[in-house]
């Protein structure tokens, strides 16, 4: 059941951030991003605010700031195309160290790096310090409905069995000399991809059999439930509090 | 295929989480409607199994891999309505849970890879299997062609929603021969893929998989001569792209228009992808009809071509249990 508690990005720690209720953190998450998405690109100090507040709240949740740059790779095909725009973008054009360069595609390049570098700072941030039961519990006191959640919770908690069955059946594979270096290969792959589907389709009618035996009534049962806090709601608001006035200085003054 | 936050701008993701929120809304109330509990827990089993398939990767040309997206396979296993909630569900938590796409633009990912890619391939396999003969051999051919083609046309969801809010300054015309090329190569991947996974589960469990449950009852029963029919049906496709598409309709159609009357039309021409792109050159100017022509038999190509490796790589699996 390890896979159901802990994940890849999650980071075992105790802090504020930590104990926060994941309600709190998700709100916090969506309104910090918004607030660094509409944030105006000229504004440069104003994407320094939202950088120094997620390091901030990174040093305080105690997370090695080496951990979340790891986690940025999810960004390089964006980069990529971040790093394309100045070239192919129209319009005026500027020397830069000796290249004319598209003014519209450099700012398009700009934008894209702060603001998906930002936003995927504070989505690894939440991930590192919430475990997933957690999360999903947040989402539905968030009132998303049941069966998004419920869905979501068989998902997260087989997620490794099924990815663990298609590495046993590629290690199979590989040790009987399959190579999958060109099209034609998509075969085996492909054959092994169904069957996983039929093992994982009766695995769910399995794991349905024996819930019911158990006495599964179509709803989980819930336990007890840790309020949430005024004062937890006021800590959680700070950061995005802190980035929305950061952000809106900004159209202000712009 | 996963946005990141600051690609599209506010006031369009923030239109697009609502559309996607009203989407999902509606395949969940579809979805319940047909669902027994029962359903939950395999529709999260489902889920695990695309977040694993997504892992898949496979060749798409030289020194380039494209990973499976899985709305199309999604939508013929499990039926349109749930496929979008289950697609939906494997997006939300890859952007939550393993910060794989931006928060701010989990609406525009749902529109694009639990919406658009379900819908568009539920849709065409449909179309596809009211004149394809009743077997199963047929359904999963229809199978592969409806998701190669839905990952194009998510693609081209992409490129709408760059053209509505996108911060980048790349002109559309470039984004879509970017992306429009790249998704060719990623479908035709996608589509062998999935086809075969389909014939797979259909000689296992023939009764799980949901787009194929008229099959059932006739299931292995008449083995129709369809060599005939194929062959007239490509022959009529071939003739309709290369000598028809030319005078469909020489307008340049709605972001042609926008890039030429922009200005930037000359720049896509000459931009260093568009060089590279098979598509090169398609729909804009110079030779039109041959250039129309020749897209027009390409495509056709690559549709037979998903169809022809569909059955060949399936024929192995064809031994029902």
């Amino acid at each position: 059941m390890s896979g159901f508690h802990t994940h890849a990005l999650y980071r075992h720690e105790h802090s504020v951030l930590h104990d926060l209720p994941s309600q709190v953190k998700i709100v916090a998450l969506v309104l910090f991003v918004g607030a660094v998405v509409a944030t105006p690109r000229e504004t440069f100090w104003a994407f320094g605010v939202d950088g120094a507040l997620l390091i901030g709240a990174m040093l305080l949740a105690r997370i090695p700031l080496g951990f979340v740059a790891r986690r940025l790779v999810f960004e390089i095909p964006f980069v990529l195309f971040a790093v394309l725009m100045p070239f192919i973008g129209t319009g005026e054009r500027t020397p830069v160290l000796g290249v004319l360069l598209s003014v519209a595609g450099l700012w398009g390049a700009w934008t894209i790096l702060v603001k998906g570098t930002l936003g995927l700072g504070a989505s690894v941030l939440m991930a590192a310090t919430t475990e997933v039961p957690d999360i999903l519990e947040g989402l539905e006191r968030l009132r998303l409905p049941k069966l998004i959640t419920a869905i979501a919770g068989f998902m997260v908690r087989y997620i490794d069995v099924i990815t663990g069955e298609l590495r046993r059946m590629r290690v199979a594979m590989t040790a009987r000399g399959y190579d999958p270096s060109w099209i034609g290969q998509a075969g085996p792959i492909a054959t092994s991809a169904g069957s996983l589907f039929v093992r994982s389709y009766e695995r769910g009618e399995r794991v349905h059999r024996a819930m019911l035996s158990r006495g599964y009534t179509g709803a989980m049962p819930v336990f007890e439930r840790a309020t949430t806090s005024k004062r937890q709601w006021i800590v959680g608001m700070g950061v995005p509090a802190f980035a929305w006035l950061s952000t809106i200085v900004a159209w202000v003054i712009r | 295929m996963h946005i990141p936050d600051g690609f599209i701008n506010g006031s369009t993701s923030l239109g697009a989480a609502v559309a996607a929120a009203g989407g999902i809304g509606a395949g969940l109330r579809q979805a319940g409607k047909r669902l027994a509990d029962r359903h939950i827990p395999l529709a999260g089993l489902a889920a695990a199994f695309i977040f694993a398939a997504q892992m898949i990767n496979f060749p798409v040309a030289v020194g380039t891999s494209g990973h499976l997206i899985g709305g199309g396979l999604a939508a013929v296993l499990l039926g349109p309505w749930l496929a979008s909630v289950v697609m939906a569900v494997v997006v939300g938590v890859q952007a939550l849970i393993f910060a794989d796409g931006g928060v701010s633009a989990l609406g525009l990912n749902i529109i694009n890879m639990a919406i658009i890619a379900p819908w568009s391939a539920w849709l065409i396999y449909k179309g596809l299997r009211a004149f394809l003969p009743r077997t199963r051999r047929a359904a999963a051919v229809a199978a592969g062609i409806a998701a190669g083609i839905s990952v194009e046309i998510a693609a081209l969801g992409f490129v709408a929603e760059y053209a509505i809010g996108g911060t980048g300054g790349a002109p559309v015309s470039t984004v879509l021969i970017a992306m429009g090329g790249v998704h060719a190569l990623i479908g035709i991947g996608e589509g062998l893929i999935t086809g075969v996974i389909v014939a797979t589960v259909l000689a296992a469990r023939p009764d799980i998989v949901v787009g194929a449950s008229d099959l059932l009852d006739t299931s292995g029963a008449q083995p129709r001569r369809i060599g005939r029919f194929v062959l007239a049906g490509v022959g009529a496709a071939l003739v309709v792209a290369a000598f028809l598409s030319p005078f469909a309709n020489s307008n340049p159609d709605g972001l042609e228009r926008v890039a030429e009357d922009k200005g930037f039309i000359d720049t896509a021409q000459t931009s260093p992808i568009d060089g590279q792109s098979p598509f090169a050159g398609y729909g804009f100017g110079g030779d039109g009809a041959i250039a129309t022509a020749v897209a027009g038999v390409l495509g056709v190509a690559v549709t037979f071509g998903i169809a022809y490796g569909v059955i060949r790589l399936s024929k192995r699996v064809k031994t029902p249990r």
